[in-house]
This record gives structure tokens, C-alpha cells and sequence, in this order.
């Protein structure tokens, strides 16, 4: 079968050759190929005469223009911090209310403290801020560490129950699991305790509210409080207001007194620079305020 | 005939033995790994051998086949390597979809297990597209274009069957060994040292039918088809065997560690990852054009010298370009300007292959608009060419920087794995599934239409979709405030890729829903052919007339 005709369609000559009926035509390569065969080989030559290109024995040829790249990226991020340095060095030396009361430097502050929150904090707190079951809402203002920025800057320092040696800690006693107090006394704890902010309360439930209130004074005083607003010594929230961590429905209450709780939160300490904790302070605390 | 008692009395023989020495690896497996998910896998071996090997058993004693038989091609493992490949077309696209509905609502995990997850689905999609129905489609096509190119009978009956058993075995450990959450996480490697080592076998055989068909064919020049699949072969064995170098914990564990690490690791990776793109989806698929398309345009390839030049252009220059996907890393920067000038210099063989295809069809336009299989691989060549392009472009270093890490990444890969491979398969397996079951066409040309028409608007709405997200998502990475910090968090980025991951996930369905239109067209045709099995047994013989058309092989 190996000979060679004209195809009809294009006038060229086959090859001459044939496999179940395919053959090929004689054309030959493009002249458009080879030019851009030459023009992409002439690139390459010329690029690996300018830069780092090729290997030879234990080094390489380091190109006319002596680019580096590791030179260029530490030369950037060097630029970068120097750029940024103008208003990052004021937060550094400046306290928290001169910083505050500067505009400019706080317009900086809610700028980078929103993209360090999102990308640090908002996976427990919300991109928001204000936290979901077990993650406190920190736009409250109901603080349980405290809420004036050298204790917030505190508390990203170091967390709570977190693995720094100087942590926070905090725990809440598992009441009810642990055997300090029967059933009935959960119940009554959680009733007193939800009736202190208002919550509704069914029948059974407010009847009771005395027990609970007993039962509190005796057991829960000790961090809550006598008033029961709690102590940012040990952490201890505020039970009177209308903030809940956990959530104020009964269930969840009686959960809370009868396995007790314990939140934990990382110390960013060594993850985010001093400035950067400075500035994420300040912007938690635009949070619920002007900031939202 | 069933396709045991068409195998030769000693080949049956041959295949219990084989089948009886991996039902014993398989027990080996399930014993000496008790207590570790290898287990599960000598379990999955020794049910797959048992069965198999009561199949062989039950035409045991069946009368040797008639001679005649060497007179014709040898098609059944052709046959059952289509269906082999429209079902994992069907299961690798039904889990790509699942997956991209994942990332566009990822509260739909409704199977709270670990199997579920994103990590654990994503390589059953990978695996399942590429090595599932790639793999098969390239296996199924090759040994047809292998034998009418050669007008040769394959050497054996044995080692066909071998080959395609033994490939579809990997890829069920390959999948269900990433459910229960073994991987290598090497990306398109996960599998574990075992399936591994299975594999090299598996191919080598492979590789000796090629060689060993070649050596027995007819035809004076080996067609340049063939050239494709055999650098198909040879080069992902290679491939293969490095990137999985690997010293497992010990024979009874799954588990092992690669031979490399830090950046040699993943230069060996990115050298496998980019080749295995370059070898298994371009070269092979580019062998099956070159037999489908001029012998469904009916159109002589455009040029012979083109072919040769690209098929060199494009073996020399692949190897190189892996480099580019580890730009401005941890990779010395000489081998980055390696990586990125041999990407450039490679666009030109691989435009010239696609020119080659399109120029081919000169003398044929009219019919890729009436007949939608040569459509399927008219805009395959399209597709090709695109990407080809897109690749070459994002591996320079400026455009790197901007794309790489992003969806414009996954869109670049469904441009080629939709536009590119999948058309290519689709318009040869339209082309040869009518020949393979001796029909005159398909049962449906309108669905082979509904399928061209799904599968081209749901490539166009992938790719767009991720050129947006890609886009957008890189630009946002880089953005700056004038305090010096990044404008966007990589939550507000999220959110604004959200409208792109359905539109991905819609065009991921079309997609799929292509495929099962596909799917259901093979199979009426092939109950087609049951019912009119008498209709013509056509010329598709080796030789023209002559009775010993083939050396026996035994």
C-alpha cells in the first residue's frame, strides 16, 4: 500500500504510507512553527544569560542582572516594615488613650486590627466579634477578665487555660457531677440564677428561686459574688446581665452548674507581635462601639 | 463466546495461577496486617482474586478455541475496558461534584464520618477521572489503535486481560484506600507502597504487549499514534518508580515514608505532577487523536513533518517545566528559570500538535458541524490548544505569583481534564464503540448532540467560574491598605469566592450529567448489538483477504 498520491482536497502529496486507512500529507513544518520555535529559544537563551540559570557542579550560573530572590524578598519585607514603621512605631511607645484619641493612627488601627482579627480571632469569636455558644461575644461589654485595654491586651498576652506558664485560669466546678450538691439543688441554683436577669421562669421553676437562692450563697457566692456580678479575678461572669456564654435557656444553665465549665482561649504571646496585640486591643474594643 | 473460554486452555491455566498467587498476597496482607487498614486491603485483593478466579473456573474445561480466532483482532478486553471506563467516568465525576458542592456549602456533609470528608473525597474524584477513566479509555483505545496501526493480533489473549484487571485492582485499592484514609499525600500518588509496587507490574506487562505487537506488526512505520502511547507508557513507569521511592514501616503496615524530603521531595513531586499531566493526559491522549480523528474526519493527518516536531518538542520539553510549580519557594531560583523557559519553549510543539489536529480536518468542516463525535474532538484540539497556552503563561514567574494557590490553578486543570481529555475520550469512544460492538453507529446520534452540547456549556462554566474565583481570590491575597497591611482577610476572600463555588458546582453537574447521557447511549448500543448480533461482521480484519493473517502468539 506504500505509494504515494495527491490528496484531492488539498492538492498535497500522502507519504505514501497508510495504517487502516490514515495517511499523512507531505506538508511541510509551518514556517510560523519554526519562528516561534526560534523566537521562544532565543527568550529562553537570553532570560538564562540574565538569571540564575543553570547548574554547574555545586553552583550555578548567576545570571547578568545578579538577581536573587531571597535578596529581593528580605529587601521587601524590610521595605515593607519600614513603610509601616511611621505608624507602628507610635503604637509602640504611645499608652492606649493617647493612641485612642489620635485619629489617624486609630483609622491605621481599625484598618490592620479588622484583618488581624479575622484571620487570628474570628474562628471562636466570629468575624464580628460577637462569639457563639461556648465563645463569648465580645461587643457585651460584659468582660470576665476585665475590659480596660491593658487587661484585654493581657488576657491575648498570655489566654485562658491555655498553655502558657502565665496563663489565666479559670474553672467552674462540675456541681452536680461531682456530687457537691443533689439534683434539686442544680435546679434551684439554675432557677435563682436565671430569675437574676429577668429570664422567664416557669411554675415549678419559680418556686424555687428561695432554695436557689440559699444554695447560691452557700456554694457560688465564692467567685459569682454575694450580687452575684461576678469578679474578674478568677473570671467569673457576671450573672445579672443579659450576656450568657453558654446560653440562658434552663437546659443549658443547669448544664453549666451541673458539669461545670471550663473555656479556653490561646495565648497569642510569640504567635502576634506586642504591636500587633496592642493594636487587636484596641480593636476589640471598637467593637459594638463606633467600630461596627 | 465468553471471554474465558475464547483464552486458550493453557492461557486459563495461566490466569489461575496468577489469580491464585494474588489471592495468596492478598490473604498474606489481610493476616500479616491485622489491626492496620492493609488489612482491609488483603481482604479486598483475595475477594477480587477469589471471584475472578471462579469465573476462569467456570469454562475451565471448555474446548480449546477455534484458530480462526487469530485471524481477527482481539477486542474483548477493548470492550470491557469502555464500560471499565464509562462507570468510573461516572462515579469520578458524580464524586467531583459532591466535593465541589462541599466547598460551595460545607454544611452538607450529611454522613457525619470521617469518610465523608472534603480531604478523604477529593482523591476519589482526582483518582476516579484521571486514572479511572483515563486510564481505562487510554488502555481500551491503545490496544485498538495498537493492533489496526500494526495490522497485528495482539501476542496473547493473557496478558490483555492481565493489564486492564490488574490496573482497575490499583485503582479500587487506590479509592477505597482514601476512604479509610490511606495517602501517601503525595498529590496523584496517594496510593501506599503496595498498590505501588502492583502498579509497576501492571505496567510492564503493559509496556511488553506494546513492544511485543510492535515487533509483529505488518505495517512497514509505526504509526505516530503509537508513539504517543508507548512515551505515554514508558514515561509515566518512570515517573511512577521515582516519586514513589518509599520505605514502609514495615510489611504489615500501610503506611510509609517517601525516600525525599523538604525541597527534593517536592521537586520530585512537582516533576511527577507536571509530567504525569504531560505523559498520561497529553501524550496519551494526544495517541488517541492522532487515530480518531483522521479516521473519523476521514482526512489524512495535515502534516507528517509536524507530528515529528511536536512529538519531540513535546517529550524533550515536558520533562523540564515541573519547576514551575514551585515558584518563588523554597526551590533554588535556577531551577525556577529552568521550569519556566522550557514552559515557554513547549507551547510551540503543543500548539503545532493542536494546529496539526485542526488542520486535519481541512476538507472535513462540514461534517464537524452535522456530526457532534467529531465535533467532541474538533473542540477537544480547541480545548487542547487553550490550555496549552494558559499553562505556558501561568508558569511565567509574574503571572505565577498571581495564580498560583488559587482556583485560576483548578480552572486551568478543568480546562484540559473537561476540555481537552475528557472530549478527546468521549468523540474516539463514540467513534469506536459502534466498531467494537459491529454497529453502524451509535443508538442515539441526538444524545451523542445532548452530551456535546452539556459537556461543552458545563467546561465553559467551570472554567469561567474559576477564572473569576482565581482571579479575584489572588488579587485579594496581594492587596494592600495604605497601613501597609493586607486589605482582605482569607475569610472575606471565602466569601467572595462563594457565588463562583456554585456556579463550579453547576458546571461540574452538566458535566456529569454528559457523561451518564454517555453512558446510557454505550449501553444501548451495546444491547443493540445483542439483539441484532447477526447484523454484518464487517472487513475489520487484519489482512485484506488472507486466511493467516497473524502469527499465532502461542
Amino acid at each position: 500500500m506504500a505509494t504515494e498520491r495527491q490528496d484531492p482536497v488539498t492538492g498535497k502529496g500522502t507519504t505514501g504510507h497508510e495504517w487502516n486507512g490514515i495517511e499523512e500529507l507531505e506538508t511541510p513544518v509551518p514556517r510560523v512553527v519554526l519562528f516561534f520555535l526560534a523566537a521562544t529559544t532565543l527568550f529562553a537563551v537570553v532570560y538564562w544569560l540574565l538569571m540564575p540559570a543553570w547548574p554547574i557542579g555545586v553552583t550555578y550560573t548567576k545570571g547578568l542582572l545578579g538577581i536573587d530572590q531571597r535578596e529581593i524578598v528580605t529587601q521587601q519585607v524590610e521595605d515593607a516594615a519600614a513603610a509601616r514603621a511611621v505608624w507602628t512605631g507610635r503604637v509602640a511607645e504611645a499608652d492606649f488613650a493617647e493612641i485612642a484619641s489620635d485619629e489617624t493612627l486609630m483609622r491605621h488601627v481599625r484598618d490592620t486590627g479588622r484583618t488581624l482579627f479575622i484571620d487570628n480571632c474570628a474562628v471562636c469569636h466570629g468575624t464580628r466579634g460577637t462569639g457563639g455558644p461556648g465563645f463569648p461575644d465580645l461587643a457585651a461589654n460584659a468582660w470576665l477578665w476585665g475590659g480596660d485595654p491593658e487587661t484585654i491586651a493581657e488576657t491575648i498576652r498570655v489566654g485562658i487555660n491555655s498553655t502558657s506558664d502565665e496563663t489565666r485560669v479559670s474553672q467552674m466546678m462540675a456541681f452536680g457531677r461531682d456530687g457537691v450538691l443533689d439534683e434539686g439543688q442544680v435546679r434551684s441554683a439554675a432557677a435563682y440564677v436565671r430569675s437574676l436577669s429577668g429570664l422567664p421562669l416557669n411554675e415549678a421553676d419559680r418556686a424555687r428561686i428561695e432554695d436557689g437562692a440559699q444554695v447560691f450563697a452557700e456554694n457560688c457566692a465564692a467567685c459569682h459574688g454575694e450580687d452575684a456580678t461576678g469578679s474578674t479575678d478568677v473570671g467569673a461572669p457576671d450573672l445579672t446581665d443579659a450576656a450568657w456564654i453558654y446560653g440562658s435557656d434552663a437546659q443549658t444553665v443547669f448544664s453549666s452548674v451541673y458539669s461545670g465549665r471550663q473555656g479556653h482561649m490561646p495565648h497569642w504571646e510569640g504567635r502576634l507581635s506586642p504591636v500587633d496585640i496592642k493594636i487587636l486591643t484596641l480593636y476589640v474594643g471598637t467593637i459594638g462601639g463606633d467600630g461596627q | 463466546m465468553s471471554v474465558v473460554s475464547g483464552l486458550t486452555v493453557s492461557e486459563r491455566h495461566l490466569a489461575l495461577f496468577v489469580l491464585g498467587l494474588l489471592a495468596l498476597a492478598g490473604l498474606a496482607m489481610a493476616v500479616g496486617g491485622r489491626g492496620d487498614p492493609l488489612a482491609v486491603h488483603g481482604f479486598i485483593i483475595l475477594a477480587v482474586s477469589l471471584g475472578l478466579g471462579f469465573f476462569v473456573m467456570s469454562a475451565l474445561f471448555a474446548p480449546e478455541p477455534p484458530a480462526s480466532r487469530l485471524a481477527e483482532y482481539y477486542d474483548d478486553p477493548i470492550r470491557v475496558g469502555i464500560v471499565l471506563s464509562l462507570a468510573w467516568a461516572v462515579v469520578g465525576m458524580f464524586v467531583g461534584v459532591w466535593v465541589a458542592a462541599l466547598l460551595a456549602w460545607p454544611e452538607l456533609t450529611f454522613v457525619d464520618s470521617a469518610w465523608a470528608s472534603f480531604g478523604r473525597l477529593r482523591p476519589v474524584h482526582t483518582s476516579g477521572v484521571i486514572f479511572g477513566f483515563g486510564g481505562n479509555a487510554l488502555i481500551a483505545t491503545s490496544l485498538h489503535v495498537l493492533q489496526r496501526t500494526c495490522r497485528a493480533r495482539l501476542p496473547d489473549q493473557f496478558s490483555p486481560w492481565f493489564v486492564l484487571i490488574g490496573y482497575n485492582l490499583f485503582c479500587i485499592v487506590a479509592a477505597s484506600g482514601y476512604l479509610i484514609g490511606l495517602t501517601q499525600s503525595k498529590e496523584y500518588a496517594e496510593p501506599e507502597w503496595y498498590a505501588d509496587i502492583w502498579l509497576v507490574i501492571v505496567w510492564v506487562v503493559y509496556f511488553l504487549i506494546y513492544l511485543r505487537t510492535l515487533q509483529r506488526r505488518k505495517e512497514p512505520h509505526i504509526y505516530v499514534a503509537n508513539w504517543y502511547y508507548m512515551a505515554f507508557i514508558l514515561v509515566v513507569a518512570v515517573l511512577h518508580i521515582v516519586n514513589n521511592l518509599a520505605v514502609p514501616v514495615s510489611f504489615g503496615h500501610a503506611k510509609s515514608y517517601s525516600l525525599f524530603s523538604g525541597v527534593q521531595d517536592a521537586m520530585t513531586q512537582w516533576w511527577y505532577g507536571h509530567n504525569a499531566v504531560a505523559f498520561f493526559l497529553t501524550a496519551g491522549f494526544l495517541g488517541m487523536m492522532y487515530y480518531y480523528l483522521p479516521k473519523r474526519a476521514e482526512r489524512p493527518i495535515f502534516s507528517y513533518r509536524l507530528s515529528i516536531i511536536s512529538f519531540w518538542g513535546i517529550t524533550f520539553m515536558y520533562m523540564w517545566a515541573g519547576a514551575h510549580h514551585l515558584h518563588y519557594t523554597a526551590l533554588p531560583q535556577w531551577v525556577q528559570t529552568l521550569g519556566m523557559t522550557f514552559s515557554i519553549v513547549l507551547l510551540v510543539p503543543s500548539w503545532a500538535s493542536a494546529g496539526n489536529a485542526l488542520a486535519t480536518l481541512n476538507g472535513a468542516w462540514d461534517r464537524v458541524r452535522t456530526d457532534a463525535t467529531l465535533r467532541f474532538m474538533m473542540v477537544a484540539a480547541v480545548f487542547y490548544g487553550l490550555s496549552t497556552f494558559e499553562g505556558s503563561f501561568m508558569a511565567i514567574r509574574a503571572v505565577n505569583s498571581l495564580s498560583h494557590y488559587t482556583d485560576w490553578t483548578v480552572g486551568h486543570v478543568h480546562a484540559g481534564a473537561l476540555g481537552w481529555v475528557a472530549m478527546i475520550t468521549f468523540g474516539s469512544l463514540y467513534a469506536l464503540v459502534p466498531w467494537m460492538w459491529k454497529q453502524e453507529r451509535m443508538y442515539s446520534p441526538k444524545l451523542i448532540e445532548v452530551h456535546f452540547w452539556l459537556a461543552l456549556a458545563g467546561t465553559i462554566v467551570y472554567v469561567f467560574a474559576m477564572w473569576n474565583s482565581g482571579i479575584i481570590q489572588g488579587l485579594m491575597w496581594r492587596t494592600y491598605n495604605d497601613s501597609g497591611t493586607l486589605a482582605y482577610s482569607f475569610i472575606d476572600s471565602l466569601v467572595a469566592m462563594h457565588p463562583y463555588y456554585i456556579a463550579r458546582a453547576f458546571g461540574g453537574l452538566l458535566f456529569l450529567s454528559g457523561a451518564v447521557v454517555c453512558s446510557y447511549n454505550v449501553w444501548m448500543t451495546i444491547r443493540m448489538a445483542r439483539i441484532g448480533r447477526a447484523a454484518g461482521a464487517g472487513t475489520d480484519v487484519p489482512l485484506h483477504g488472507e486466511a493467516d493473517a497473524v502469527q499465532a502468539g502461542e
